[in-house]
């Protein structure tokens, strides 16, 4: 088969992805006082991926982010599960949340929450349901043809 | 706030993600989800203890108050049914090595085993509405991946219904939870048994009841709604289908009950009557189909459908003896669904075939796999020493003492013909003379009896030893029928 050109998709893809990972993180943290969220962000970080993919094709991509997303979803799901669990240690009820605020360094005093902890189970979670769905509908269709 | 509530939800879930991270190491994914079976049955055992002991056990998620958080009841009645259905998930983790393939094992099969049992655990255990939705959702997604597993032509065409009417139910299960919030405000399943009855406009909360009921009536596979349930339930492997079988429609049946004696029970003229009648509809056409074929597994599948009638017949009597007699039996059956369905498994494996007119003789070489199902066929059929009789008993007293003698016959004779569609199979089966060339393999008929007879030896302590467990099925009797006591326990008044 040969490959068309696809330079200029390539260019503006270098570009794009980058903007997208960063409104994608942005959504994540924004998520508790603006919208946005764990879900967003994720299926957002998952529409950067899948743009690469599609503009670098399946191996140099998979070389690039070296990653079985299947795995990412059980990783996800500890997290979440294991921030609702982390409050029996403090003799709390099943999923209660905390926060404090912090001094940090460029920020300044900053409201951290617990709470960003069990959303960051979720984003991880969307990244490995939706990357697993779109790579193995895509890799089915090679294997028939090979 | 005690965080025991929750542990039976917890751990299966826990074990269901960790397994997923290695999947292909098989004896160490079968040593932990044995372990964890049996680990978590031992909690729940002990949770049953304390709630026997100290009464409903409330834990509010996250700290927030009653109605505004999710709340979790463990109330004698959801534990008796975690219990229960904890003990069959032990059967099914030591009997899956031998029934599934290696290939089928290393698809997940142990992770959606653990995410059903906590789905199921969790609708039992749930005070909340569109929490219980949810929980629904965890054990039917779990559900699909286990009835494609294999990817079978059977499993695949099946498995297409199952999933449209699933989804089709679970939609209008949406629409009826955004109604009853419309009409009363809330989803917390106390306070809107609390504000039920203020509302003035009853009609509009029957009309969302039938509709809840129609919901739960196509999961748990009540008259008309029954019909995708035998094919569905006798394609995949035979432990996915003991679990299906066992634990499936039962989370259905224990929904009905649960909403229909706490929260609607202002119009028990029309919903309770449309139970009676759809109760005996259900046992006769669940009795034909069983009646009407030859394939084993579909036997098996047809004999759920009545047993749901008689569920059902009891919370339309509508008694303390015959609310006691569902719970009754609704434990009982599922032991024995679940026992029937491994029983079946482990009898196909064997005789390399589901015709039953092709089978034969197969006792000479399995005598006590036979007497086993011998055994299985009269608990199911209730035979007075065991536990089918003691569920039978008391749903047949409550509705004389309501006058209900119709149903009465229905339920009579339904258990009849139950009875003889499993002679049938007994005689087909194990009878006659041995089938040639038939390979005979002990090894895997010793392997699939352990469990299978675990079950039994419970099914028969449930009914020989039905004085020890008759004082708690009384007082859950009692309990539902007084609905203040929940309300109470949960919002603190």
């Amino acid at each position: 088969m040969i490959k068309t050109n696809d330079l200029i998709l390539r260019t503006t893809t270098t570009l794009i992805a980058f903007i997208l990972f960063g409104f994608s993180v942005y959504l994540f943290f924004a998520g508790h006082n603006k919208p946005g969220g764990g879900f967003i962000g994720g299926l957002m970080t998952s529409a950067a991926i899948v743009l690469m993919y599609m503009a670098y094709g399946m191996e140099s991509v998979a070389k690039i982010i070296p990653i079985n997303f299947r795995v990412v979803i059980p990783i996800g799901l500890l997290i979440a599960v294991g921030t609702g669990v982390g409050s029996f240690i403090f003799g709390q009820p099943f999923l209660s949340q905390t926060f404090a605020y912090f001094q940090l360094p460029i920020l300044g005093k900053t409201e951290l929450a617990t709470a960003l902890l069990f959303d960051l189970g979720v984003y991880l979670t969307v990244i490995g349901v939706t990357m697993t769905i779109i790579l193995t509908i895509a890799q089915d269709r090679k294997d028939e043809t090979a | 706030m005690s965080n025991l509530a929750i542990l039976p939800i917890i751990i299966p879930l826990l074990a269901g993600i960790l397994l997923a991270f290695f999947p292909k190491k098989l004896p160490l994914v079968r040593g932990l989800a044995k372990l964890t079976t049996i680990l978590n049955l031992a909690v729940v055992t002990y949770i049953f203890a304390f709630v026997k002991q100290n009464g409903t056990l409330i834990l509010e998620t996250g700290a927030w108050k009653a109605p505004f958080g999710i709340i979790i009841v463990a109330d004698l009645l959801a534990v008796t049914l975690v219990l229960t259905t904890n003990i069959i998930a032990v059967a099914a983790a030591f009997y899956a090595p031998k029934s599934l393939t290696d290939q089928q094992e290393t698809f997940y099969f142990y992770s959606f085993f653990f995410l059903l049992i906590s789905g199921v655990s969790g609708a039992f255990l749930t005070g909340d509405l569109f929490n219980l939705f949810v929980f629904f959702e965890v054990l039917l997604m779990a559900s699909y991946a286990l009835i494609v597993l294999g990817g079978g032509k059977a499993q695949l065409r099946e498995s297409i219904k199952y999933l449209l009417l699933n989804l089709f139910s679970s939609m209008l299960f949406v629409t009826a939870v955004s109604f009853v919030y419309s009409v009363v405000g809330t989803v917390n399943m106390a306070q809107i048994a609390e504000r039920v009855k203020d509302v003035d406009q009853q009609g509009i909360l029957t009309t969302v009841a039938v509709l809840l009921f129609f919901v739960f009536a196509t999961k748990a596979a009540v008259f008309p709604l029954y019909y995708w349930l035998p094919n569905s339930y006798s394609v995949p492997n035979p432990v996915v289908s003991a679990l299906f079988g066992a634990l499936l429609t039962k989370v259905g049946i224990y929904s009905i009950l649960r909403v229909f004696t706490l929260i609607f029970t202002h119009d028990q003229g029309l919903t309770h009557n449309l139970f009676l009648w759809l109760a005996g509809l259900t046992m006769i056409f669940g009795v034909i189909g069983a009646l009407s074929t030859n394939n084993v597994k579909l036997i098996i599948a047809y004999n759920i459908i009545p047993a749901v009638g008689f569920m059902l017949m009891g919370i339309g009597v509508f008694t303390e003896t015959s609310l006691s007699g569902t719970v009754y039996y609704l434990v009982h059956d599922m032991v024995i669904k679940g026992a029937l369905f491994l029983l079946i498994g482990a009898l196909v494996h064997l005789a390399g075939t589901s015709d039953l007119r092709k089978m034969g003789g197969l006792i000479h070489h399995y005598p006590l796999l036979g007497w086993l199902f011998f055994l299985a066929s009269l608990v199911l059929a209730g035979i007075p020493p065991f536990s089918g009789f003691i569920g039978k008993l008391l749903l047949l007293q409550g509705s004389l003492a309501k006058e209900e003698i119709s149903i009465v016959i229905v339920a009579l004779l339904s258990s009849l013909l139950i009875l003889f569609s499993m002679i049938r199979i007994f005689i087909g089966a194990f009878w006659g003379e041995k089938v040639e060339g038939l390979p005979v393999d002990k090894r895997a008929a010793r392997a699939f009896t352990g469990p299978i007879a675990g079950l039994l030896a419970l099914s028969v302590i449930l009914g020989v030893g039905a004085e020890w467990f008759y004082p708690a099925i009384q007082s859950i009797g009692e309990y539902l029928m007084a609905p203040e006591l929940y309300i109470d326990s949960v919002l603190k008044e």
